[in-house]
């Protein structure tokens, strides 16, 4: 049958490209890492297979002291963003039309013009100890020294979560532009306060572009390596920051590559516990958004 | 009875910038009563029913709920529910929870709002239903889980903004039916809003029509048709073959005028403005028309025809006659008795009407 034949065709041809993609830059290089995660130094030149970097994580407090800073600052950046990109969103779905809508939607994307390099060191014209609101500090007088606000958790938070708001918005401004305003108009009119509205309507609606937000804006932060290092400073302790060291640094690519797995893991786990306990399926949330 | 009305308006107005989308409109609802707003689209019968669900606050005027002013009472503190056009069920939850929102909101307790969810299920003739998903409806079910929704609450008036609009033509004549029992059965105030005059007729016990921000005319459904106050009722509710003429003379009621083709008519006056000299419109209803094989002899108006096309729809057969006189189109409802089904197109008949059925407006 040549119409099926030629269909079949066509199908594979377009996937070719995907598959190609995924197997090699994806698939093949995991593999690869995995197998030199599992490579014990011995000697020079010589290697066993073994558990033995995994184990050095586990037996070393820094690594998974590290690894577990990493994941809750991680959470933590992922709620702060949501709870300031929802109200936005809100905003930008619902109570704008037209016009405004896509210029509130743009100025959103504005910042993601310049390279994520440049708009940190914005951050870091800002908060350093001779910028821009030390200074407006002293000159209003409240304070009477320059003002260090680098290198401390709270500007790794600021500059995670400017980095991410974006992929917390589209998702989001996507679902609540698809609920129907009648569907509020109904809530109120049925007796509903405000609250219980967005908590019975507006939230289950808005859930799939919660959860995909949420998984892309934790996977980018936990994923981060340029944010944390340059508003952390060398205090950072950021997960990405050891993988880093071990691979550039002190040229263990060994226990490098362990590191990368256990972060795979870990991310992994989260974000199906995430799914789990907001009652979502992976599929549901990527393919509403 | 009591005598204080469900509903009451007071010269109420809307306005947005520069555009008067309600103008001063005044009206009263009976306790019971099935109230339809009939207008065109853009007529602002939607800005009015959303004034009295309290989404839209009124410019000036004054609005009253068992006579009780509700101008600063907003819409989640109104006794007042609405159907939305796309009935906006819930799609987060299932039927029972739909249903029992508004009690949900009130607090009333689980096994209560359990109960009164299945009764008002039940009255809508779809008990049992409550833990299935709004997806699994069909529209007609739909229809009337939304109207369950806004009656477990007892609400004193219930909007309804064209429910039946998005139903299949089929459904929407069964729709028409059940919602004027449903209004019966509840004895609830009903304020319905369309711009299908067969739905207002069929279902109402008083009809508004309104066009361009004011009523035109309210009425019951027979005084709308058979006797409309202004030209755009006549026009709008139901078919109305329409001429412009000249008065010629006014006897009290009675007027005579031409038309442009050069027809003498024979009509009573329906509305005021009429002069000697004016310009007038000319209504005449398309089943109000006999026809006949030969001239007849009674007074009235008529004249020869020639069939230009025969429209057959069953019940509702028309045909289309070109006066030979003044040239002008008549639609003319067939006799259902079969008398005429030989006319075909070409051939020639008579037409006749009364004088009483020619109403005649002032051209505004």
């Amino acid at each position: 049958m040549p119409v099926t034949d030629r269909s079949k065709l066509t199908f594979y041809l377009l996937l070719a490209p995907l598959l190609l993609w995924l197997v090699t830059l994806i698939i093949l290089p995991h593999v690869g890492m995995f197998i030199v995660s599992l490579r014990e130094k011995v000697g020079v030149r010589e290697y066993e297979t073994s558990f033995a970097n995994y184990a050095v994580f586990f037996n070393e407090p820094l690594y998974w002291n590290t690894f577990a800073r990493t994941a809750y600052m991680s959470i933590a950046s992922t709620v702060l963003t949501l709870l300031i990109g929802f109200p936005i969103s809100y905003y930008i779905a619902k109570l704008t039309r037209g016009r405004t809508k896509t210029t509130l939607f743009l100025m959103c994307l504005i910042p993601f013009w310049v390279s994520e390099l440049v708009r940190t060191f914005g951050w870091m014209i800002l908060l350093r100890e001779t910028g821009v609101f030390s200074g407006v500090l002293q000159y209003v007088g409240l304070a009477d020294a320059p003002v260090e606000m680098l290198y401390n958790d709270a500007a790794i938070m600021v500059g995670l979560v400017y980095t991410s708001m974006l992929f917390m918005v589209v998702p989001l401004v996507t679902t609540l532009d698809s609920l129907d305003d009648s569907l509020i108009e109904a809530g109120y009119d049925l007796g509903a306060s405000g609250f219980a509205i967005l908590r019975e309507i507006v939230i289950p609606h808005a859930m799939p572009g919660i959860v995909s937000g949420c998984i892309v804006v934790f996977m980018l932060s936990l994923g981060n390596y340029l944010t944390p290092i340059l508003l952390g400073g060398k205090d950072s302790l950021w997960f990405t920051g050891l993988i880093y060291s071990q691979f550039i640094t002190r040229f263990n690519w060994e226990l490098g590559s362990a590191f990368g797995f256990l972060l795979l893991g870990l991310s992994s786990l989260i974000v199906f516990v995430g799914l789990k306990l907001s009652r979502q399926s992976l599929g549901k949330t990527m393919a509403q958004t | 009875m009591t005598s204080t009305p469900d509903l009451e308006a007071r010269e109420i107005s809307k306005s947005f910038d520069d555009f008067k989308a309600v103008k001063d409109i005044s009206f009263t609802v009976p306790q019971g009563t099935f109230f339809s707003i009939l207008g065109p689209s853009g007529c602002g019968k939607t800005t009015l029913l959303r004034m009295i669900a309290g989404f839209q606050k009124p410019t000036s005027g004054d609005l009253l709920i068992k006579g009780r002013s509700v101008l600063d009472v907003p819409p989640n503190k109104r006794q007042v529910s609405m159907v939305f056009q796309h009935l906006a069920l819930f799609p987060m939850m299932n039927i029972g929870a739909n249903v029992g929102f508004s009690l949900r909101q009130r607090g009333v307790n689980k096994s209560d709002i359990k109960q009164q969810v299945e009764h008002v299920l039940e009255r809508v003739g779809l008990g049992g239903v409550a833990d299935r998903s709004v997806s699994s409806l069909s529209g007609g079910q739909k229809q009337r889980v939304a109207i369950a929704r806004c009656m477990v609450l007892e609400p004193d008036v219930l909007l309804l903004d064209e429910p039946l609009g998005a139903l299949d033509l089929k459904l929407r004549e069964h729709m028409k039916i059940e919602l004027k029992q449903l209004q019966a059965e509840f004895n609830t105030t009903f304020v319905y809003i369309t711009h299908d005059q067969s739905e207002a007729l069929v279902m109402s016990d008083q009809i508004a029509v309104m066009n361009h921000g004011v009523f035109e005319q309210v009425g019951t459904p027979k005084e709308l048709y058979y006797a409309p106050q202004t030209a755009f009722v006549a026009g709008f509710v139901g078919e109305a073959n329409k001429f412009v003429a000249t008065v010629e003379s006014i006897a009290g009621n009675a007027v005579t005028l031409r038309t442009q083709g050069g027809r003498s008519l024979q009509g009573v006056a329906a509305g005021a403005g009429l002069a000697k000299g004016t310009k007038a419109h000319v209504f005449v209803r398309p089943e109000a028309v006999r026809l006949s094989r030969s001239a007849p002899q009674s007074a009235g108006n008529g004249g020869e025809g020639i069939v230009q096309n025969v429209l057959f729809n069953g019940a509702n057969s028309q045909v289309m006659l070109l006066d030979q006189l003044s040239g002008a189109e008549i639609n003319v409802a067939l006799p259902q008795t079969g008398e005429y089904r030989d006319l075909v197109k070409g051939g020639a008949v008579h037409f006749w009407w009364e004088t009483e059925q020619t109403r005649v407006y002032a051209r505004d």
